[in-house]
């Protein structure tokens, strides 16, 4: 009782705020939404190393956006009298074979990560959502046959599947995103259809359904929300696999190409000087290893804000 | 009635039995098939006309003619598909462009060195994972746990084909403590005669110490680079069916009897967490199979992974689509066994 009366007198500033997000007995829907969001915040601003993660993911992000304004140099301006330059204040990371910034290169090498971590999971996310959601809620032999099928992607090995997908489509950044796409949706499909089957018979469903709501608002109302968590959770850790099986795409000359500043494909061509100039190839590979911890450590502190269940695998 | 029950029950049992092993053939069989399918799919939309490949672009009308209903592409896509799967079944993949040789044949002369290669790996990522599992599980939160932790955060995010270069950049190019890229040093290949193709027990049934040492050289820092994933992983589920294990009422018991902490440990715990790290360990083997193809670009090393990126880069899709099904088909192959050995060793799974 005393704390609603002292959220009557609440202004929506500094220590104000905090209570009233920080309220038993919400008024708005609103403001249960903010104070359910706020605290899932507390929890995950506690996890030093998830802060961590966010922090290099924050700095990828604004990277990526201002690359241009940054990046000390163009990215592809060669300057052959600076061929090979060791670090230096003029070339912070050294050049490359060309004489280009190896860090100019890098912040714009930035834009491709985002560019295939985000289109991989626009893509794959929403199939595995989508097919795990029908295949739970359906049940029956809709539930096998779309089932089998995911097994039999997960089956396979994905490294190799995307290989020989790049092999078929043609190198290149987009095939490339499309073959990882292919071998990421199955695990998604596992977790939506899984958190389908637990809450298909739940009150709600049925309350929903006798109001007369049909199938396609039952799953895209209903179930799909609340499998998102535990979806995000999973997108977050596998986007350091995605950024390590890209850059490896990239590495072998099927990714990317040049000169393109893909960070694999920049260690790939860095690699004919590694044992004189370990600079090319080095510093784009503590790039990669950077993101892809940031990835890792985010996605653990999401997992213990969202996905309590999971805590401990 | 003892008798006739008894021999109901059992056959009783050996129908459950059957069942469930009909149930994971047909299982693994539709998963093979379904393999097929998507190597014969992407077969199909490569843009390289087959015939063409075969014939080159001067042939006239009537040879292409003549070898396109060869290579049976005049049949409908259905039974193309039909005599595909008949002749991976034969083992026939085609002919490799780029070696000229039949792809079987390509494929069996490289796969023992990547065998070799995962195998040590695996070696490594048991022989370090399962004390470093063990010990993180015992000191939970402190720093044995925290090295854990460490060593699995940088597994699961560095680039491993970056730290293969990093490595010959230091152990063979400042350091020299390991030998250059290739399974041997050049003066000593060809020397063996291949009988299993596995340069370690070729040359220790030869009897020729020095080679098996210099291949023991060479193999060393691919292995352990390779082998550190699986260290990651291993360590990490050993930790965690060890801290299941600790935690249970048997372990008390057996310490109240006065059970050194060395066997509540090493002996009890640890041996009920065998069965459930077969499973671990025979996947993470599964796993090593497919990233050997970064580390054996990396480190020159002629094994399928090395094949099979020449073969792509070339786009040799005989050679790239057999090697995609042999990797495929060990695979499935090492998880059904996983599952067949869990059940064996583990009576509640039977």
């Amino acid at each position: 009782m005393k704390d609603l009366s002292l959220n009557n007198r609440v202004t929506a500033q500094g220590h104000g705020l905090r209570q009233w997000l920080l309220s038993n007995a919400p008024r708005s829907r609103r403001q249960a939404r903010l104070g359910r969001a706020y605290q899932a915040w507390l929890t995950f601003s506690q996890n030093r190393l998830a802060m961590i993660g966010l922090g290099i993911i924050i700095v990828l992000v604004a990277t990526a956006a201002l690359a241009p304004l940054m990046a000390p140099y163009p990215p592809n301006a060669p300057d052959l009298s600076e061929r090979l330059a060791p670090m230096s204040s003029a070339h912070w990371l050294g050049t490359d074979e060309l004489g280009r910034d190896i860090l100019s290169r890098i912040m714009h090498g930035s834009r491709l990560t985002l560019y295939v971590i985000v289109l991989v999971a626009i893509i794959a996310a929403p199939v595995g959502l989508l097919i795990g959601t029908v295949a739970g809620y359906a049940g029956g032999w809709l539930d096998m046959v779309l089932m089998r099928g995911t097994d039999i992607f997960l089956a396979f090995p994905k490294l190799i599947l995307a290989l020989a997908f790049v092999a078929a489509l043609g190198p290149g950044i987009e095939n490339a995103i499309i073959a990882i796409a292919i071998t990421a949706w199955p695990p998604y499909a596992r977790i939506a259809r899984a958190e389908t089957i637990t809450i298909r018979k739940a009150d709600f469903i049925k309350a929903a359904r006798l109001q007369g709501a049909g199938p396609t608002r039952l799953i895209w109302g209903h179930v799909v929300p609340l499998c998102l968590s535990s979806l995000i959770v999973r997108v977050t850790l596998d986007m350091a696999g995605i950024i390590l099986t890209a850059a490896g795409l990239g590495f072998l000359g099927l990714g990317a190409q040049p000169p393109l500043p893909e960070w694999g494909a920049m260690i790939s061509s860095g690699r004919k000087f590694m044992l004189d100039q370990w600079w090319v190839a080095a510093m784009p590979g503590i790039a990669i290893f950077v993101v892809s911890l940031g990835f890792n450590l985010l996605g653990d502190g999401l997992r213990d804000v969202l996905d309590p269940k999971a805590e401990g695998r | 009635m003892g008798v006739g029950s008894q021999t109901s029950a059992q056959g009783n049992r050996a129908w459950r039995y059957g069942r469930k092993l009909s149930a994971l053939v047909a299982s693994v069989a539709l998963t093979f098939l379904g393999l097929l399918f998507v190597t014969f799919l992407i077969g199909r939309v490569v843009p390289i006309d087959p015939v063409l490949a075969a014939v080159g672009d001067r042939a006239p009308a009537e040879v292409y003619e003549r070898v396109r209903i060869e290579l049976g592409l005049h049949l409908p896509l259905y039974q193309q598909f039909f005599v595909y799967i008949a002749k991976v079944f034969q083992g026939d993949f085609g002919r490799s462009v780029l070696t000229a040789n039949l792809v079987t044949t390509d494929i069996l002369r490289v796969f023992p060195a990547t065998l070799e290669l995962a195998t040590a790996a695996t070696f490594f990522g048991i022989l370090l994972g399962i004390p470093m599992g063990v010990m993180g599980a015992v000191h939970q939160g402190r720093w044995p746990d925290q090295l854990l932790r460490v060593v699995g955060l940088f597994g699961y995010s560095v680039p491993v084909f970056w730290l293969g270069l990093m490595g010959l950049l230091l152990f063979y190019g400042r350091l020299d403590w390991a030998p250059g890229p290739g399974r041997l040093d050049v003066f000593y290949e060809g020397i063996l005669n291949p009988r299993t193709g596995v340069i370690l027990i070729d040359s220790a049934l030869a009897g020729e110490w020095v080679i098996f040492r210099n291949a023991l050289a060479h193999i060393a820092l691919p292995a352990i680079i390779l082998g550190y994933y699986s260290l990651a992983y291993i360590s990490r589920m050993t930790r965690s069916f060890m801290l299941e294990q600790l935690n249970q009422e048997y372990i008390t018991t057996a310490r109240v009897k006065g059970v050194s902490e060395r066997a509540v440990i090493w002996r009890h715990a640890l041996g009920n967490v065998r069965i459930p790290l077969v499973t671990v360990i025979a996947l993470s083997y599964g796993n090593l199979l497919e990233g050997s193809v970064l580390t054996e670009t990396v480190f020159a090393w002629p094994g399928l992974g090395f094949y099979l990126t020449k073969s792509l880069l070339s786009a040799d899709m005989n050679a790239v689509l057999g090697g995609t099904i042999v990797v495929g088909a060990v695979f499935i192959g090492i998880n059904l066994l996983s599952d067949a050995l869990y059940r064996l060793m583990d009576p509640r799974a039977r």
